[in-house]
């Protein structure tokens, strides 16, 4: 069990109602809850309790909030920005004196970045709010402390904050002890909750609450509450206490561990105290006088138990805070601790310890036993730090202590293990599983996992240990005692054996020869063997799964393998734990699945071997592979180049940005390799259409047409074909794969309309295998590229043909294989890309577009590039706004000055051509362009203020293309009234919604743009209202040019609403049918899906032009033909229509009925506005002429 | 005209039984079925290799991209893997066996034993009236005899059988080299009844494209020629019920099954053809055929044309069969 199920099992079963939201790393609690309900499961007192999804965690607050006053039992999970969301409510529920319980998987705040990860800074900026703060340090306890909080807030009425600590306990897999429904009772009885309901809202006994007050009484009222927070620091020690009657597992609001006279004291709260409390132990054992103290309720601040628990003698204390308060005297337990003993020292309790105050652990930052003993150490000296971090380098403010390299505090028994995979190789559903095989067994199991931060290829690290006592560790793996590298090509590129210990295990998946495996390792690796005295054991699980009939499926035959090497097992016993695993997941899929996966177990430990290691170097010339080439610019090498090696931890403060502003265009020297099957041209059989390239999810297909004598130097196999173009008679073209980057996705093979009509099934561009050919194509890839890129006024990029040509300005992206949402961003950069501004909503683009370490937005060859930006989850198109704003106050800035400066810069007319020249083609944008450089030239050196100020905002004068980007999520939920209101603004911005109709990056769940009848995350019954329509509500305004586009469909269509939209001087809406991996298709045939979903009319292509209305025309136009396909023929390969049919075949069978109709009738409505007449559409109202 | 009758015991309002097709796909067609008149539905197949398949795409495109990236470890709610393949066809029968009065019939076409009788005691817990075992398969191994063919059939005939209390019927295929013969062996077994035949989907290659494409041809009036001679041919001989199926499209057609000795008629073609409704045409057809012969029920109608009562059917099925070269010959003189 991990720390998220451990909370959300006790919230679910004392609660009525839960209010959620998706946010990482909360999430998965209000995935739980919500798939307990839809099966029915019971609270403790006998009713399912009601999980709802609002549109946002304020909303989440606002339901939660009323469900409390109405009388219910509530309760919500969030984390990070979500729960700055809630603080208005919260501040609310807790002056109305309001019992509930939020949980929260403590992660960072926004700041110069986004951080998924955990630390305190969340909870912490909730702590004026009036809520009790409980802080769970492990999943145990984040279970059991789920249940203290509960009954406390019920005691109390103060309502409470749980949480733990994000990813590193919210994800943490650890055996422990359930506690049952009766020790929920026992905690909570009844009478607790009658009394809640005895005071809440009721027509019955009505009574008013939530009073404005005016200055005679607010601030006495805001004291009454102050015996009650006093009482609550007794109750929950009370509920404690009871729980350990109960169940044997003791906590305390403050709990001290180490030596009774300790001299050097460490205060913390969260994970980070098991470490502290365990290194303590070891350090005590060693003969020194150091303690811990462990907060678990921060407020209301117990500071008579802070006193109880420090002891008298510590005189040097270190306060540790999990987050940062710039600006602050420090961090707020700090101030906590220090204002505790002041006031005790005044009042003559107690001396006066040293105190300093540190920070750690920021976004999931290590903290380790060496850490720990470092801040010991820091404490013994003569002058300690007064503040300090610990786990960074800060050698810009000097802040960091020193932290040594090897403190092993582990027990002897505990067995540990590092496995190195692929996420898409099953290693870690393979980790999982043989946690709960030994969990099984009787073993105490641990189990983290790390991913990197890319959507397709990604690496995945897995941190387990076992062993007979309790594990409380909550730190990776150091010292392992085996290793085992799943994928072998990770051998290359990450250090897979800085984490062994001496003398262990290394298994290797490796096609190679037992007796050619060792000349196949790199030369960093040799050198770790030989250092460390490494076994080490090969197999080639990819040929043993292969023969037994399970192609790819490797992590079963690894999985054996470990038992078998590891001996954490008796082998038969570990043999038979594992069959009875396959067993359980394949038995429905036949029992020749189940016999193959058992071939597969039996013949893995045949074809096992141990590779005998020589003793000497062989791998000379062969070594790891650098990050990115040596050719990149220095920041790229120097901190980009450690962030992709894995080395990130080491870059100290000052290499890095203070404001968060990163280098474009950085996903372009990471070539990632990352497909063994790669897109090859056939320019035989290519027909030169552009198709594949216009759909190219990661940019990789390119396309040039240029002189023949460019040819010249070409290296071997480049290949050329005659430009298929009227006019350019012996142009050559070609199209490039880039196939190092490429995702092997095969949407181009799909989108090629052409047959090879010698070979059946052969197209223009197919799908080889990427190793025989990969070192011919990166040499004929430099040579592509030194071929001049296409004027863009020698193309008709009206045509999807003649788009192929323009510059892709964002490339390479770590988005999923055959991402249906970044062709259209890629389209936005090709089209706009030079005076284009993305205000980019958060969500799977901001995270492909935005995550460190590499990012794909890009600049040309002349340093124009898209500028990009993310601001927060709801605020994007007010964010897109702003950018709008300022450059509509920048251009009129500028006009203004290059008015006033109209004697000395106009020439030969350039100003007046500058300040009347039309923007809309890109013919007169370029010609703009031309004007605002000579502009520029003639500023050059100009003196006065007029000019200065004129240079400052100048490029403004050549238009701005700005653009709202984000998710279904964002526009039809969290971003929903922020939208609504930017298309009502009437100012030029353009919104491009990639609609997957789910929250696609934290796990698809339902958003309002979840199609009716479909299942998702938080609809698992089912979605049972239509989907919103958006393009009717925008059309509404009549001032909003609106489109519907799929580019699977109808890829001119899109081509063309995307160029209508951004040249409309006013609000444009485009929104793009974005196949998803969260629809539970095969997404090679994603565009296929597209297209039956316009055929089907379940996505009608459509245009809505107020330019076209006010001409006299019907602004309404329907882009594609009437149904001629049923909607089951769309719905039928999509597992998201599809699973509702086997969990609840007349659920299912009546929302599709009803889903055909809502289709049938929203054509009804769509022809009949294409066939009016432009009068009974609303006006532009903006423009007189309307 | 009273047209009640029985087939493998159950008791049926008139001979015209709507065959596995997609139009008994879901409660609303099977009640349609039923306000349409026909007399019993046969369930469209419940294919144990599709939900093989199913529960493999579920498992794969359930799993994509799962434990992969920290935000999203998975992208589907936790049941879709978990749910029963079966359950959709199991809730069919179920919810149908509420709305409807007339018999289902479950179809089933098996892979593996155990598939088969799994199956086949859900079909039956479900409420299905009958179990019609669709012994589909292609024998494309050329190593395997006629004789394993036909003892592998047996085999899983006998299982369900063993495994079922209600009627077992079997469609035939018209590719065994004795179908007289295996037919015998199965009513043997016990088979209930006989469905003569089935329809193999045979693939198309398609010259443009290059690909092999799945093609479904409805059946037409000419392919009731094969059941119809081996309708007449089992009739009376033996022990199992006869249904017959393929290319019935009036009303007279549905005689002339009957008049070889059919115990029911199946339909889909004409169905899908021309709409459920259809069934009343093909019924009202049958009830004036034989009001203008005057049969007052269908036991005059039963068989009247069955090789059994022909006092010398080798000398009618020879004669018939020389008579139709002779016809043959004069017909296509010339060309």
């Amino acid at each position: 069990m991990d720390g998220n199920e451990a909370a959300a099992s006790v919230a679910y079963r004392l609660n009525e109602i839960c209010c959620i939201y998706p946010i990482t790393p909360s999430s998965p609690m209000a995935e739980l809850a919500d798939q307990w309900s839809s099966e029915r499961r019971a609270n403790v007192w006998g009713t399912v309790p009601t999980v709802v999804e609002m549109q946002s965690e304020g909303g989440a607050a606002g339901a939660l909030h009323g469900s409390l006053q109405a009388g219910a039992l509530a309760t919500t999970f969030t984390a990070s920005q979500g729960l700055l969301l809630m603080l208005p409510n919260m501040f609310k529920i807790a002056g109305e004196l309001t019992p509930t319980v939020f949980h929260v998987a403590a992660r960072s705040l926004a700041a110069q970045g986004l951080s998924i990860f955990g630390d305190h800074s969340d909870v912490m900026a909730a702590r004026g709010t009036g809520f009790a703060l409980l802080a769970s340090d492990s999943v145990q306890e984040a279970h059991d402390l789920a249940l203290v909080a509960q009954a406390a807030t019920l005691r109390s009425r103060v309502p409470f904050i749980h949480f733990f600590d994000g990813f590193r306990t919210s994800h943490e897999l650890n055996t422990i002890e359930p506690l049952s429904d009766d020790d929920l009772r026992a905690l909570v009885p009844e009478e607790l909750v009658h009394d809640h309901r005895a005071r809440a809202l009721s027509p019955d006994r009505p009574f008013i609450r939530g009073t404005a007050q005016n200055p005679d009484t607010y601030f006495q009222s805001r004291e009454t509450v102050n015996p009650f927070y006093a009482a609550a620091p007794g109750i929950v020690q009370e509920a404690m206490d009871a729980l350990a009657a109960r169940v044997g597992r003791g906590y305390s609001l403050v709990s001290y561990h180490g030596h009774p006279e300790a001299d050097r004291v460490l205060v913390l709260a969260g994970s980070g105290a098991v470490t502290a409390r365990r290194t303590v132990e070891r350090m005590v054992a060693g003969g020194e006088r150091v303690g811990a103290v462990q907060v678990r309720l921060l407020r209301p601040f117990p500071a008579r138990a802070l006193l109880d628990a420090l002891p008298a003698t510590a005189r040097r204390v270190a306060v540790l805070d999990r987050t940062k308060e710039p600006g602050s005297e420090a961090e707020p337990l700090f101030l906590d601790v220090v204002s505790a003993l002041g006031e005790a020292h005044t009042d003559g309790e107690r001396d006066l310890p040293l105190v300093t105050g540190g920070r750690y652990g920021l976004s999931s930052k290590e903290f380790t036993p060496a850490m720990v003993a470092g801040i010991f150490q820091e404490l013994a000296a003569e002058r300690p730090r007064r503040r300090f971090t610990v786990g960074i380098l800060d050698d810009v403010g000097g802040t960091s202590i020193a932290v040594g390299s090897d403190f092993d505090i582990e027990p002897a028994g505990t067995v540990r293990a590092v496995f190195f995979g692929l996420g898409s190789d099953g290693t870690v559903g393979a980790n999982k599983n043989t946690i709960k095989i030994l969990g099984d067994a009787g073993l105490f199991a641990q189990g983290y996992f790390v991913y990197d931060s890319k959507k397709s290829g990604s690496q995945t690290v897995s941190h387990l240990r076992f062993g007979g006592e309790a594990i409380e560790a909550p730190y990776l793996v150091s010292g392992a005692s085996f290793v085992g590298c799943h994928q072998f090509g990770l051998l290359g590129a990450v250090d897979v054996l800085g984490r062994a210990a001496p003398g262990a295990t290394l298994l290797l998946d490796c096609p190679d020869e037992p007796d050619e495996v060792w000349d196949a390792l790199p030369l960093t690796v040799q050198k770790q063997v030989l250092a460390k005295g490494i076994q080490i054991y090969a197999i080639d699980a990819s040929r043993v799964a292969r023969e037994a009939g399970l192609p790819g499926r490797t992590n079963t035959v690894l999985q054996t393998c470990f038992f078998a090497l590891s001996g954490v097992l008796p082998r038969d016993d570990a043999i038979a734990r594992i069959k009875d695993a396959i067993e359980h997941t394949y038995a429905r899929r036949g029992a020749d699945v189940v016999e193959r996966n058992n071939a597969a177990v039996d013949s893995a430990l045949a074809a096992l071997h141990p590779v005998e290691v020589p003793g000497r170097l062989t791998s000379a010339e062969h070594d790891m592979r650098p990050p990115v080439p040596d050719s990149a610019p220095e920041f790229v090498r120097l901190v980009t180049g450690a962030m992709l090696a894995g080395r990130g931890d080491e870059l100290p403060v000052s290499a890095l940005p203070v404001d968060g502003t990163y280098p474009s265009g950085t996903a372009a020297y990471e070539k990632r390799n990352i497909s063994d099957f790669v897109a090859v041209w056939d320019p035989d059989t290519c027909i030169q259409c552009g198709s594949c390239s216009f759909v190219c999810p990661h940019s990789v297909i390119r396309s040039r047409f240029y002189e023949p004598a460019r040819l010249e130097g070409a290296p071997d196999g480049f290949r050329s074909a005659p430009l298929d173009a009227r006019g350019l008679p012996d142009a050559r073209f070609t199209l490039q794969v880039y196939v190092e980057d490429c995702t092997g996705c095969a949407l181009c093979v799909e989108a090629c309309p052409v047959q090879n009509p010698a070979v059946p099934g052969r197209k223009a561009i197919n799908l080889e295998e990427r190793e025989p050919i990969v070192a011919a194509e990166r040499d004929r890839t430099a040579f592509f590229e030194t071929l001049p890129v296409n004027d863009r006024s020698r193309v008709d990029y009206a045509s999807v043909r003649g788009a192929q040509f323009l510059q892709p300005l964002f490339e390479f992206s770590g988005a999923c294989a055959g991402c249906g949402e970044t062709p259209y961003v890629k389209l936005l950069s090709q089209l706009f890309g030079e005076r284009l501004m993305v205000a980019n909503a958060t969500g799977c683009s901001s995270i492909y577009g935005g995550n460190l370490p590499t990012t794909p937005w890009t600049s040309n060859a002349a340093g124009r590039g898209p500028a990009w930006s993310n601001s927060l989850f709801e605020d994007n198109a007010e964010f897109g706004l702003g950018f709008r704003l300022t450059a509509d106050a920048h251009v009129g800035l500028a006009r203004e000055r290059l008015a006033a400066l109209r004697a000395e810069l106009n020439g030969d007319g350039l100003v007046d051509e500058v300040l009347e020249a039309p923007q809309v083609t890109d013919t007169e944008l370029q010609t703009q362009r031309a004007r605002v450089d000579e502009l520029k030239q003639r500023l050059d050196g100009l003196p006065g203020p007029a000019a200065a100020d004129l240079r400052s905002v100048v490029d403004h004068l050549v238009r701005r293309s700005v653009w709202i980007v984000g998710g279904d999520g964002w526009a039809y939920d969290i971003g929903s009234g922020g939208l609504d209101h930017v298309l009502a603004s009437g100012l030029d911005v353009n919104v491009l919604v990639l609609d997957t109709e789910v929250y696609s990056n934290t796990g698809g769940q339902m958003s309002k743009a979840t199609p009716l009848g479909a299942v998702a995350k938080f609809a698992t019954a089912g979605k049972h209202v239509p989907k919103k329509d958006l393009a009717l509500q925008a059309i509404a305004y009549g001032s909003v040019y609106v489109a519907r586009v799929a580019m699977g469909a109808d890829q001119h269509q899109t081509l063309r609403a995307l160029r209508e939209a951004e040249a409309y001087p006013g609000p444009s809406l485009v929104i793009a049918y974005s196949h998803c991996i969260a629809h539970g298709i095969d997404m090679q045939k994603g565009l296929d899906q597209q297209h039956r979903a316009v055929s089907s009319g379940y996505w009608p292509l459509m245009r809505y032009d107020p330019v076209v209305r006010d001409e006299g025309g019907n602004p309404f136009l329907l882009d594609s033909p009437r149904p001629r396909i049923s909607l089951a023929e769309y719905t039928k390969s999509e597992l998201r229509f599809r699973s509702l049919a086997r969990t609840n075949p007349a659920e299912a069978e009546r929302l599709a009925a009803a889903a055909q109709l809502a289709v049938d009738q929203r054509w009804q409505v769509y022809e009949e506005m294409a066939t009016r007449g432009p009068e009974r559409f609303q006006p532009d109202t903006r423009r007189t002429s309307a | 005209m009273n047209l009640a009758t029985t087939y493998m015991g159950i008791e049926l309002r008139n001979p015209l039984v709507a065959s596995a097709s997609p139009l008994s796909q879901t409660v609303d067609g099977i009640r349609r079925l039923e306000e349409a008149g026909v007399g019993a539905v046969v369930l469209y197949s419940l294919f144990e290799e599709e939900l093989r398949r199913e529960a493999e795409l579920f498992s794969v495109l359930g799993t994509a991209g799962t434990e992969s990236f920290a935000e999203a470890l998975t992208y589907m709610p936790e049941e879709v893997d978990g749910a029963d393949a079966a359950r959709r066809y199991v809730s069919l029968i179920e919810r149908a066996r509420e709305a409807v009065d007339i018999p289902l019939i479950g179809s089933l076409n098996g892979v593996t034993p155990t598939g088969w009788t799994r199956y086949a005691r859900a079909i039956e817990a479900a409420g299905a009236s009958a179990i019609e075992l669709n012994v589909y398969d292609v024998p494309g191994d050329p190593k395997i005899t006629g004789a394993d063919v036909e003892a592998r059939h047996l085999d899983v005939v006998r299982r369900v059988l063993d495994t079922v209390e209600i009627p077992v019927a079997v469609k035939l295929s018209p590719y065994y080299s004795s179908l007289g013969a295996m037919a015998t062996r199965l009513a043997s077994a016990g088979v209930d009844g006989l469905v003569l035949f089935n329809r193999f989907l045979q693939p198309q290659i398609d010259p443009e494209s290059l690909s092999v494409a799945a093609r479904i041809d409805l059946s037409t009036p000419a392919d009731q020629r094969l059941p119809m001679t081996w309708i007449a041919i089992l009739r009376g001989r033996v022990g199992a019920s006869l249904a017959a199926s393929g290319g019935v499209e009036t009303g007279a057609d549905l005689a002339c099954y009957l008049l070889a000795g059919a115990d029911v008629v199946m339909s889909t073609s004409a169905l899908l053809r021309h709409g459920r409704d259809h069934a009343g045409v093909l019924l009202s057809g049958l009830v004036e055929w034989m009001q203008a012969k005057e049969l007052a029920s269908l036991d005059d109608v039963r068989g009247l044309m069955s090789v059994e009562r022909e006092p010398d059917p080798e000398t009618r099925r020879r004669a018939g069969y020389v008579g139709m070269l002779e016809a043959a010959k004069q017909t296509f003189t010339g060309l």
